[in-house]
C-alpha cells in the first residue's frame, strides 16, 4: 500500500484568516470578529473567539497567525496589569495599544499578526487603534483581517460620525456578515463586545441569526 | 498573512480597474473606472473607456490582460455580426456571451483574459453574464470585476435589490466604482457607465469632481 500523505493541517501554520472591526461610539466602542481558524484548506476551529480582554473595559481583535496574535495579547495583557499597578489606576487605551505597537514594531520581521486595540478609559472615552506592522493610530473605526479586504466599500459609504450603540452594533453585525459571506477564511458565528462606561458585555451571534442579504 | 489580501493581483494579471454590471427593472447598467496604470506606479491614461460595444445593445467590459481581452473582443465582434446577418435578427446577449466563452474555453491555456457581458435582447429582456478566466459562463443579476472589486463585494452584497429604478441603479453603481477606486490604486479617473434598455443606449460619464464623497474625504 502506497504510503498516506499527511493531513495538510498538520503542516500548514495556524492562521486566524479573519474579520475583525472595532467602530468607537460617544461613550464606548464596539468590537465584533467571525470565529474561523484555518490551517491551509482546513477549519482547525469554528468557534474561536478572536476578542481577547487587556484589562477589564480594553479588548483587542485578533488576526493573522493565531499564534502570534494570541502570544501578543498574553504579553500585553501582562504588562498592562503591571503597569496599572504601578500607576495605581486603570490604564488608558492608548497606553494598552502603544504596548502592543511597541511589540509589533520590535519583532516587525518576525511576526505576522495584526491586532486593533478598543477600549474605554475616563480621560478620552472610547477610543480605536490601528496597529498594523507597527504604526499607531486613533482611527473612529478600524477593520482588519482577510475579510476586511471585501468591506472597505460598505464601511465607507456606511459609516456616519455621531452613531448610537444600538446603531454601532447593527453595523459591525452586517459588516462581519458580509465579509463571511465572501472570505472563505472567515466565518461561523459573530462575537460582539460592546465596552462603556459601566459595563462590559460579551455577546455570540449564531450563524442562523446572522443578517442576509439579497443573493441569500 | 496579511500580504494576500492587500495584493492586487488577485486574479492573474489584472488591469488594475474596476467593472461591474447590474440588472435594474426594464435594463442594465455596464461601468468601468477609466485609469491605466503600468505596474502600480504610473498611470498611463487617465481617460480610457473599458466598456466595449460589441453591438447595438450588447457591451462588454474586461478584466485581465488588456492585449488578449482586445483581441478576443475583436474576434467575438466579427462572428457576431456575422451572426446576425445569418439569423437576420439582432444577436441575443447570450449569443455574445458564447462566442466570448468558446474563445476563452477554447484557448484557455494562451488567454488570460475574462468579461462582464450586459445587454438587453428581445427574448429576454436585460441579462448580464459572466465569462471567467477559464471559460465558465454564468447569467448573474449583479457582478463585479477586476482588482478593485475585491474592495466593493460586501458593499453590493449589502446594496443590490433587484427590480431597482434606472436612477437608483445609476447612483447604485456610480457608488460602488467610486468607492472601489478610492481604495484601490489601480482604479481611477472617471466613471463610464452605459444604460441599455429597450428603447436604446445612453452613456453617462461622471467625472472625477463629481463622484460621491463619502464620510472620510
Amino acid at each position: 500500500m502506497l504510503g498516506e500523505a499527511e493531513p495538510q493541517w498538520l503542516s500548514e501554520e495556524v492562521k486566524t484568516g479573519t474579520t475583525i472591526i472595532a467602530i468607537e461610539f460617544n461613550g464606548g466602542v464596539v468590537l465584533g470578529s467571525d470565529s474561523r481558524v484555518s490551517a491551509g484548506s482546513s477549519v482547525v476551529n469554528r468557534v474561536m473567539n478572536k476578542l481577547s480582554p487587556l484589562h477589564d473595559k480594553i479588548y483587542c481583535a485578533l488576526s493573522g497567525s493565531a499564534a502570534d496574535a494570541q502570544t501578543i495579547a498574553e504579553m500585553v495583557n501582562y504588562q498592562l496589569d503591571v503597569h496599572s499597578m504601578e500607576i495605581g489606576e486603570d490604564p488608558l487605551v492608548r497606553s494598552a495599544a502603544t504596548l502592543v505597537r511597541n511589540i509589533s514594531y520590535k519583532y516587525k520581521e518576525e511576526l505576522s499578526a495584526n491586532l486593533i486595540v478598543a477600549g474605554w478609559d475616563r480621560r478620552g472615552g472610547g477610543q480605536v487603534f490601528a496597529t498594523l506592522k507597527g504604526l499607531l493610530t486613533r482611527q473612529p473605526f478600524a477593520v482588519g483581517g482577510s475579510g476586511s479586504s471585501y468591506v472597505y466599500g460598505f464601511v465607507d459609504a456606511e459609516y456616519r460620525k455621531g452613531m448610537s450603540k444600538e446603531e454601532c452594533q447593527q453595523f459591525v453585525v452586517n459588516t462581519l456578515s458580509l465579509a463571511m459571506n465572501r472570505d472563505g477564511s472567515s466565518g461561523g458565528v459573530a462575537y460582539l463586545v460592546t465596552i462603556d462606561e459601566h459595563c462590559t458585555e460579551e455577546k455570540v451571534i449564531l450563524g442562523n441569526d446572522l443578517p442576509t442579504f439579497f443573493d441569500q | 498573512m496579511e500580504k494576500h489580501y492587500s495584493d492586487s493581483q488577485v486574479k492573474g494579471v489584472s488591469t488594475g480597474t474596476t467593472i461591474l454590471a447590474a440588472i435594474f427593472d426594464g435594463g442594465v447598467v455596464i461601468g468601468s473606472d477609466s485609469r491605466a496604470s503600468i505596474g502600480g506606479e504610473y498611470v498611463s491614461s487617465k481617460t480610457i473607456n473599458k466598456v466595449i460595444q460589441v453591438h447595438d445593445k450588447i457591451f462588454c467590459c474586461i478584466a485581465g490582460s488588456l492585449a488578449d481581452a482586445q483581441a478576443v473582443t475583436k474576434a467575438a465582434k466579427s462572428h457576431l455580426s456575422f451572426h446576425s446577418v445569418q439569423m437576420e435578427s439582432p444577436p441575443l446577449v447570450i449569443a455574445a456571451a458564447s462566442v466570448l466563452k468558446e474563445l476563452c474555453y477554447k484557448n484557455k491555456e494562451e488567454l488570460q483574459a475574462g468579461f462582464i457581458t450586459a445587454g438587453w435582447d428581445r427574448k429576454k429582456g436585460p441579462q448580464v453574464y459572466v465569462v471567467s478566466l477559464g471559460g465558465m459562463l454564468i447569467s448573474q443579476p449583479v457582478t463585479i470585476g477586476g482588482s478593485g472589486s475585491t474592495f466593493i463585494y460586501g458593499y453590493v452584497d449589502a446594496k443590490y435589490k433587484p427590480k431597482m429604478t434606472k436612477e437608483e441603479c445609476l447612483q447604485f453603481a456610480t457608488n460602488a466604482l467610486a468607492l472601489a477606486m478610492g481604495r484601490d490604486n489601480v482604479s481611477g479617473g472617471v466613471v463610464h457607465l452605459v444604460v441599455i434598455m429597450k428603447k436604446g443606449v445612453e452613456h453617462v460619464v461622471v467625472p472625477g469632481d463629481k463622484l460621491p464623497r463619502f464620510h472620510d474625504e
